[in-house]
């Protein structure tokens, strides 16, 4: 998802853990949840800095295909939505950053390691936008499923990622029924229009699938998040609701989703459909994506192109704490 | 140079009439770009009518340990709640 392949530790059965750690798991279980800085696993606060950090690093880095498009948006008002919505995403990076630094770690450390390439942020960002329609189609189903994953993610254990969750939550369907409102318009269009609809879905399909991480079978990094409540469902769960959510929506708009075998299972009350090309998905995440040097590329220059400014402005904060320092001295 | 900017915690009154509610941090060089970027990242949507930003750093907590020693001597008095209190029904509402 946003944080995919989060690498965690090996689970514990309950005879292999210590009484620190069994009364950890109890309130867990419980449903409790765990405040920054009561005691916790070091595996479950180096675990949560991963997915929260990286969840942090797709919100930021997820700005750059949409704001491809602000300035090039076809009205005024679609422009003003468009800002506002990846206005949001940043948003939604600061209140995850501001958790993951609850746990321990700054912001200038989780920036570094987006920068130097230790952090990944969410394959799904190093696609190029080509069109307007993608606009459309990244809202209906990027943000989708970014939020098949987010609103079970309100109910993890960590108090502060649960907060963010809820607050990311609350701003998120806005997203998602910009996008699709664009693929209506687009599909109501000519028939020009709404082949750029197509092209768009046919292009944001699979890698859209590709957000909720590889298979079960062959996903490692489950059991112990989901027993620490960090993960609350199985990739493939997930996948299987955004399928079962979306192909209706396709056919409202008259879209074919680009899978032969897409089919109803009565059986299961949902569709089988086409994996993904996963050799496909671990080539993006190992950076050779079409975009990955270029977004990294653009966060990295930001960082550096702005490092006078923040510097200047803590200059500034310093020097104006001097003077009113010193003219309470004089005062007194 | 490049140092971190200060970390700030943030607290919002969601309308008149209610108590300012912490609802997360940010970082600023100064309270007053503290307070315009709570403004930008905390109330997009008419969240608040009044903000307030300290210094997380200026924030005293009290520690988890503690929870015992600092809550538990309230657990034991009960007759500070008013059920504590048998009332007959003849007595009427009070
Ligand atoms: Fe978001
Ligand atoms: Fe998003
Ligand atoms: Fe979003």
């Amino acid at each position: 998802m946003y944080a995919q392949m989060v690498k965690s530790e090996g689970s514990k059965s309950r005879e292999e853990m210590t009484p620190e750690e069994l009364a950890f798991q109890d309130r867990i279980d419980r449903g409790e949840k765990i405040e920054p800085k009561e005691w916790m696993p070091e595996g479950y606060r180096k675990t949560l800095i991963r997915q929260i950090g990286q969840h942090a690093h797709s919100e930021i880095v997820g700005q750059l295909p949409e704001g491809n498009w602000i300035t090039r948006a076809p009205t005024l008002e679609r422009k003003a939505i468009l800002l506002a919505k990846v206005q949001d995403e940043a948003g939604h990076g600061l209140y995850l950053y501001c958790a993951a630094e609850t746990l321990g770690v700054s912001r200038d450390e989780l920036l570094e390691k987006l920068h130097s390439g230790n952090m990944k942020y969410s394959s799904i960002f190093n696609y190029p936008t080509l069109t307007w329609a993608d606009m459309g189609a990244v809202g209906w189903l990027v943000d989708g499923a970014a939020i098949m994953n987010q609103v079970p993610l309100q109910r993890t254990s960590y108090g502060p990622y649960s907060r963010a969750m809820i607050r990311i939550c609350k701003e998120e369907s806005f997203h998602q029924r910009q996008g699709y409102d664009i693929m209506m318009k687009m599909c109501a269009g000519t028939p020009e229009q709404k082949a750029m609809a197509q092209d768009a879905l046919n292009r944001f399909w699979y890698p859209s699938l590709m957000m909720f991480g590889p298979s079960d079978k062959d996903s490692v990094h489950s059991a112990q998040s989901m027993a620490w409540k960090i993960k609350m469902n199985t990739n493939d769960e997930l996948r299987q609701k955004f399928v079962d959510q979306t192909v209706p929506q396709a056919e409202y708009l008259g879209l074919t989703i680009p899978d032969p075998d897409l089919k109803w299972n009565e059986e299961k009350g949902g569709y089988d459909f086409s994996e993904p090309d996963w050799s496909e998905f671990f080539a993006v995440i190992a950076g050779n994506g079409p975009c990955n040097a270029e977004r990294l590329g653009a966060r990295v220059k930001a960082w550096e192109d702005g490092a006078w400014f923040r510097d200047g402005l803590m200059a500034h904060a310093a020097k104006a704490e001097d003077r009113a320092r010193a003219a309470r001295l004089a005062a007194e | 140079m490049s140092s971190e900017w200060p970390l700030w915690e943030i607290f919002i009154r969601g309308q008149h009439g209610l108590n300012h509610r912490h609802v997360g941090s940010l970082h600023a060089p100064d309270a007053e770009m503290a307070i315009r970027n709570a403004r930008d990242v905390y109330t997009r949507r008419n969240e608040g009518v009044s903000i307030w930003v300290v210094k997380a750093n200026d924030i005293t907590a009290s520690s988890p340990s503690e929870k015992g020693p600092l809550f538990d001597p309230s657990n034991s008095k009960v007759y500070r709640h008013p059920t504590f209190f048998d009332i007959p029904d003849e007595v009427g509402h009070m």
